[in-house]
């Protein structure tokens, strides 16, 4: 089952991602446990995992924070499929830097995307979800660790 | 004109494989170097070993997560047909043990994702030169 203190991992991950690519760093809110369904934003990145842990790792934003984010990364491509693209790579490089403290046998999937649907989510039996809340700028956006 | 002087060395060949539109126009956006020419990009293993065959690319960036085939696969497949391709790994996946099995499949360098346009031309340049 997800510790706690395994948190810091996703916490870093996010953390790095904001500081590299966006070149301005993020804050981070206090990680809480989830109880029920969290409220998804505009567009959501899923990561299966797999092999010595399951379960999901999800990055979900509103379309203006990916669209400053996008700007930030000198892109000029604000379509849907852009959008798309950048949040299935927040979640996969989030869960594929998680590998450095879990290991080789922390399997990942390549990135699920959802827009404007509500994602159906797995939930493995014995997994706790965690929500990370980050806030960037004026935005606001979640990654959820979802892990046995 | 002798050999080797800027005027008569052919521009390096590079191909981009990642399967984020987003991250292979980063990186050909990025790269700085005059004689660094992209001469195709990629968004799977099978679409990059198509290119390698008909662009015949002397440098690569391979993103190692990747739907159909992944960049170990690729890896593996391109250094079997152009031994001498120098291959640059570009990937979020950071544990040791995938740096090592991508090297021993051939690959010449690796860097983590998320990059800056410092590293990527640093570890671009250390396999370019």
């Amino acid at each position: 089952m997800l510790r706690e203190e395994e948190l810091k991992t996703f916490v870093e991950g996010t953390t790095r991602y904001f500081e590299v690519a966006a070149q301005q760093p993020a804050t981070i809110g206090s990680p809480y446990l989830l109880e029920g369904e969290t409220a998804m934003h505009d567009y959501t990145g899923m990561i299966n995992v797999s092999g010595k842990r399951e379960g999901v790792v999800y990055f979900t934003a509103p379309r203006a924070m990916l669209t400053v984010l996008l700007m930030k990364m000198q892109e000029s491509d604000f379509s849907h499929e852009s959008m798309r693209d950048l949040v299935g790579e927040v979640a996969n490089t989030i869960s594929g830097n998680a590998r450095r403290d879990f290991g080789h046998d922390f399997v990942i999937s390549v990135p699920s995307v959802f827009a404007g649907e509500k994602p159906q989510i797995p939930q493995p039996p014995g997994a706790r979800s965690f929500v990370i809340p980050i806030h960037w700028r004026s935005h606001s956006a979640k990654l959820v660790v979802s892990l046995t | 004109m002798s050999s080797g002087t800027p005027l008569d060395r052919r521009p390096v060949k590079l191909l981009i494989v990642d399967d984020s539109n987003i991250v292979r126009r980063r990186i050909e956006r990025s790269q700085q170097f005059d004689d660094l020419q992209v001469v195709g990009t990629a968004a799977n293993g099978f679409e990059a070993l198509e290119l390698a065959r008909r662009t015949d690319p002397d440098l690569v960036t391979m993103d190692l997560t990747m739907p159909q085939m992944d960049g170990i696969e690729c890896i593996t497949q391109l250094v079997k047909l152009k031994p001498a391709l120098r291959i640059l790994v570009i990937s979020a996946l950071a544990d040791k043990a995938t740096a090592v099995e991508a090297m021993e499949r051939g690959a010449n360098g690796f860097l983590n994702k998320p990059f800056s346009d410092r590293q990527l031309n640093e570890a671009i340049a250390e396999l370019m030169y």
